[in-house]
């Protein structure tokens, strides 16, 4: 209860505010447009030393209420947001781009186009100078709607083609497209930030008409230049243009060494692990070793069918050619205090076997090389394999049971 | 003195003199129509205004405004106002009579009418712009206070002319400033032993008048009153005529964005009373509405308590003579009498009586209230008794709801009006751009809320809270019996509660540190808080400034006891 004695504007509009932010909290639109028609005379009193004043928050909480209020629409909420582009110039480029971003998700894909190009040429004195971040934005985005227009186009010429069919002017307006698109999408990812979206589209285009020098240098430029955050996605999708590219595995190893250090659960590790595994050269393999190891280290990766099979497969190769225990030594030691009861404890040897046959075959293996034949997963699965009379459990069984001296050394 | 007839209404002979120069009994204050002669009799606001306006429009510029002081402002905010008393009920003499005498007086005091002033006079600080203060050295040319000035000859037109010829240079220079003439004069500091008037103190006046007249509306009335709408406060100068052009530092003085509270009025009262040397005010009887008598009663039915505790408010009343007529009449200036708050007095009294019977104490009130319960569950007939547990329930249910809808009022209410304010000509487009923009967004936003915005301001009433025998849900108390917290001990009906404990135990100095006792809600035992809550509820204050009033009482009645070595009662506080 608030006996608020000595009531005045600030405290009252500051009342109201709580009402407000209640109401949206309970997604009772009515009521907190109700209370925002009380506040929305604090526009007139001046807030300018205040970090957030009233023109922003209105701006931002009647966005809110127009977008979810059952009753309101699309051009009342046009109505509103023009009328808070004109309240304070020093944000009028980011209430263009969040115009744009609500257009956009409801779908409205050439009036969002409209917005941007209208804020585009914006022009007010310092303050163009002052929002240039803003204004950056504004561009890429307008850059962005460029490329899903060439992307349009693209297909028709496409399916004209296929029909036999001849258009100059959609070639002509792709050709358009394209040129807005990519003068734009190139100006932001030269900023260091992360334009995952940007960077795709940009290399999209640049593969079609056949630059994959620039696509090449730009994908580079993404994931190795230290002045951009650190970023999973730009090694992904440097990856994937160099195998599309068909790069010598060499390229391609490289590429996913960095994504490994970043996000050893990444989904790309099986491909990573797969491709160390087929190597030469000693290191890489230990480095194989070592990825498919860390990557089922999360639980994500559990019941991962082939994750377990590479892991297998690795383990299996250094059993039979005798050479390199100690990596597998090396390995376990981190992990024999807690993949026990992670991997192998005797629940998920019943659920795996009901569940998933082949996840408890390769999963025994790897239990039964690093725990001995003795342990609870390898039995239990073993057993249960070899009573169904499936073959492959009978090769596994064979299998520990000849190598179990390993685990000895291993353990040791 | 030389008037020498009875009066009409006691046939005494005892006149006094009011401020307006009346002839007034003292016996039974019955003001006559005869009147000293004073230099100018027919005072009615608006022949004021006129007169001036007279003779500035002269030197109207456009045709639209005029020249306009700063008290002409809130003579015709003092006017709305005791119009606005006048239709909640209050009699015609107020607004007439009354007010305007306090008024006058005050402008006369000050200085700012109604006073001879030889034009040669030096006045400091004349104009903003006017570099040369010293106006002695032009004796043809008046000051601006000597214009306000009425000398024995009503309007003396050569003085008025060479002044008409004077004040274009002047007002020239301030109305870049405001849009009253003195309003940036009205604004200086150095106006110690003047004292400066406010729109708080609109409301200052309107209460002393009431309080001479002894109207059955307390301070707490009044002020919820303007808080509800009812007397016209904030925004007020919307209502000026159309000629009187507001801005610049005009709005310092006659826009507030605040409700002034109690305190504030009530000492600013204190202060103008003083100021304006008025003597003793009417005697506050038993028969008045302001005596804690009859404030006990009221403020007992409002709380839906039993009428019988009324004898014992009268009992606690009697006791610490906090009814007798020196203590309760105001005599202002007199700085060693602690000044009387009637309602927020009345109040305290009965929480007092209500600590007395039900020790609220978190423990003995409930089981009282448990006896009750059993005692009226097997005995239906012979009246029921008041039960505290069935009386908590039905106050504070009723109690949240109506604080709940005040917070959402106090956080929905509109301060700005249609009028556009602004500080100067240059802003002027940017205000009227802003509430355009308010006045969009308030027609779009109200389409989608609530459908029906109740816009009727509640009807204006002195109770809150309206509780009646005749419903049948139980729900009112007032006819329940105390039988069960009393009992007879030697043929008279004492409490059974033989406890007590004070709020504190030493009062605070007041002068030091502005209180008497100092109230925070975890050290008092959580029925005490709710008792509080309510009277502060209904009186829209602090629940410290009852708590402070209770401290007193307290100590007046418990006097004996506190002071002497061995305490009879349980002086400590419980739990």
């Amino acid at each position: 209860s608030s006996s608020e004695q000595h009531l005045n504007f600030k405290s009252s509009k500051e009342a109201c505010l709580s009402y407000i932010q209640d109401a949206m909290l309970q997604k009772q639109w009515k009521r907190a447009a109700e209370f925002l028609t009380f506040y929305v005379e604090a526009l007139e009193k001046d807030y300018s030393r205040e970090y957030m004043g009233p023109s922003e928050i209105i701006w931002r909480i009647g966005t809110e209420i127009l977008c979810h209020h059952s009753h309101s629409s699309m051009k009342e909420f046009n109505s509103f947001i023009e009328q808070m582009k004109t309240l304070g110039v020093k944000r009028y480029l980011k209430v263009c781009l969040e115009h744009a971003f609500r257009l956009l998700c409801n779908g409205l894909v050439d009036e969002a186009y409209q917005i941007l190009s209208v804020a585009e040429s914006w022009r007010f004195g310092e303050q163009t100078a002052i929002q240039d971040k803003e204004m950056k934005l504004i561009q890429a985005y307008k850059g962005l709607l460029d490329y899903y227009s060439w992307s349009r186009q693209k297909n028709i010429l496409l399916e004209n083609e296929r029909d036999g069919f001849e258009d100059l002017s959609v070639e002509q307006e792709m050709h358009s497209c394209f040129r807005k698109a990519a003068v734009s999408l190139k100006e932001i990812i030269k900023m260091p930030g992360v334009w995952d979206l940007f960077v795709k589209c940009y290399v999209d285009l640049l593969e079609f008409y056949g630059d994959h020098n620039e696509a090449r240098q730009v994908l580079n430029e993404y994931a190795y230049n230290s002045k951009f955050p650190a970023n999973p996605n730009a090694h992904v999708y440097l990856y994937q243009f160099l195998k599309r590219h068909g790069e010598p595995r060499k390229s391609l190893i490289s590429a996913l060494k960095i994504l490994h250090d970043i996000v050893p659960s990444h989904e790309l590790m099986i491909d990573f692990n797969t491709m160390l595994q087929k190597s030469k050269k000693r290191k890489k393999r230990r480095l194989g070793l070592e990825v498919i190891f860390a990557a089922l280290d999360y639980a994500g990766w559990k019941e991962n069918v082939k994750a377990w099979n590479c892991l297998a497969r690795q383990v299996k190769q250094i059993v039979i050619s005798g050479k390199h225990l100690d990596w597998i030594k090396e390995e376990w030691n981190s992990r024999k205090d807690w993949w026990p009861a992670f991997h192998f404890s005797r629940y998920l040897a019943k659920r795996n076997w009901q569940e998933n046959e082949s996840l408890s075959c390769e999963k025994a293996l790897v239990a039964g090389i690093l725990l001995g034949k003795d342990c609870k997963y390898f039995k239990y699965v073993s057993h249960q394999g070899c009573k169904a009379q499936v073959k492959r459990f009978w090769i596994l069984k064979k299998f520990v049971n000849k190598h179990n001296p390993v685990y000895l050394r291993i353990s040791g | 003195r030389d008037f020498n007839e009875r009066c009409a209404q006691c046939s005494e002979v005892n006149w006094g003199l009011t401020d307006g120069g009346r002839f007034y009994c003292r016996s039974c204050h019955n003001v006559t129509e005869r009147s000293r002669e004073v230099v100018n009799t027919d005072f009615i606001s608006n022949t004021r205004v006129q007169t001036i306006s007279k003779h500035l429009r002269k030197q109207e510029k456009t045709g639209m405004c005029c020249e306009w002081y700063v008290c002409e402002g809130f003579q015709l905010i003092l006017k709305k106002q005791a119009e606005a008393l006048e239709t909640l009920g209050v009699c015609p003499q107020m607004k007439d009579e009354i007010l305007y005498n306090f008024w006058r007086h005050y402008l006369q005091k000050s200085k700012q009418a109604y006073c001879n002033r030889p034009a040669g006079e030096a006045v400091r600080a004349l104009s903003v712009c006017d570099s040369s203060t010293d106006v002695d050295s032009e004796p043809e040319r008046p000051s601006l206070l000597h214009f306000l000035s009425l000398s024995e000859s009503e309007g003396d037109l050569q003085t008025d002319c060479s002044f008409a010829s004077s004040t274009s240079k002047v007002s020239g220079s301030t109305s870049v400033l405001s849009g009253s003439v003195d309003g940036s004069l009205y604004l200086m500091k150095n106006q110690k032993e003047k004292l400066r008037m406010t729109m708080p103190m609109t409301l200052s006046f309107c209460y002393m008048a009431l309080l001479w007249l002894r109207e059955p509306m307390t301070l707490s009335d009044l002020l919820r009153f303007v808080v509800e709408g009812h007397i016209p406060y904030l925004n007020v100068f919307q209502h000026f005529p159309e000629k009187m052009k507001l801005h610049g530092l005009d709005l310092k003085i006659f826009f507030v964005e605040s409700w002034p509270t109690y305190e504030e009025v009530y000492n600013k009262m204190l202060e103008l009373a003083a100021y304006l040397d008025l003597p003793r005010f009417p005697d506050i009887t038993d028969s008045c509405f302001l005596h804690p008598d009859m404030l006990c009663m009221k403020y007992l039915m409002e709380a839906n308590l039993p009428d019988e505790l009324h004898n014992w408010t009268c009992r606690v009343v009697k006791k610490i003579c906090i009814g007798e007529v020196d203590f309760l009449t105001l005599v202002p200036g007199n700085k060693s009498t602690r000044k009387v708050k009637y309602d927020v007095l009345a109040v305290a009294v009965i929480v007092v009586v209500l600590k007395l019977l039900f020790l609220l104490d978190d423990h003995y009130e409930w089981l009282l209230s448990d006896f009750a319960e059993e005692r009226n569950k097997n005995n239906k007939e012979g009246g029921l008794y008041f039960e505290f547990k069935k009386w908590y329930k039905v106050i504070k249910c009723s109690l949240d709801v109506e604080q709940k809808k005040l917070d959402e009022e106090r956080a929905k209410y509109l301060w700005r009006c249609e009028k556009p304010l602004f500080y100067s000509a240059q802003k002027k487009s940017n205000v009227l751009k802003r509430r355009q923009m308010v006045v969009n967004l308030q027609n779009q936003f109200g389409k989608l809320s609530r459908s029906v915005r109740p816009a009727e301001k509640p009807n204006p009433s002195s109770f809150q809270f309206c509780w009646s025998e005749e419903n049948t849900d139980g729900s009112c108390f007032h006819g329940h019996s105390l039988k069960g917290v009393l009992q007879e001990k030697r043929g008279l009906l004492t409490a059974m509660n033989t406890d007590y404990w004070l709020c504190t135990l030493k009062l605070c100095n007041e002068k030091l540190c502005g209180h008497l006792a100092h109230y925070k809600e975890v050290d008092f035992p959580q029925s005490y808080h709710f008792v509080l809550r309510l009277f502060s509820f209904l009186l829209r204050i602090q629940p410290s400034y009852i708590h402070d009033e209770v401290c007193v009482i307290e100590h007046k009645l418990f006097n004996k006891n506190l002071y002497k070595k061995k305490p009879k009662y349980n002086t400590g506080r419980r739990k």
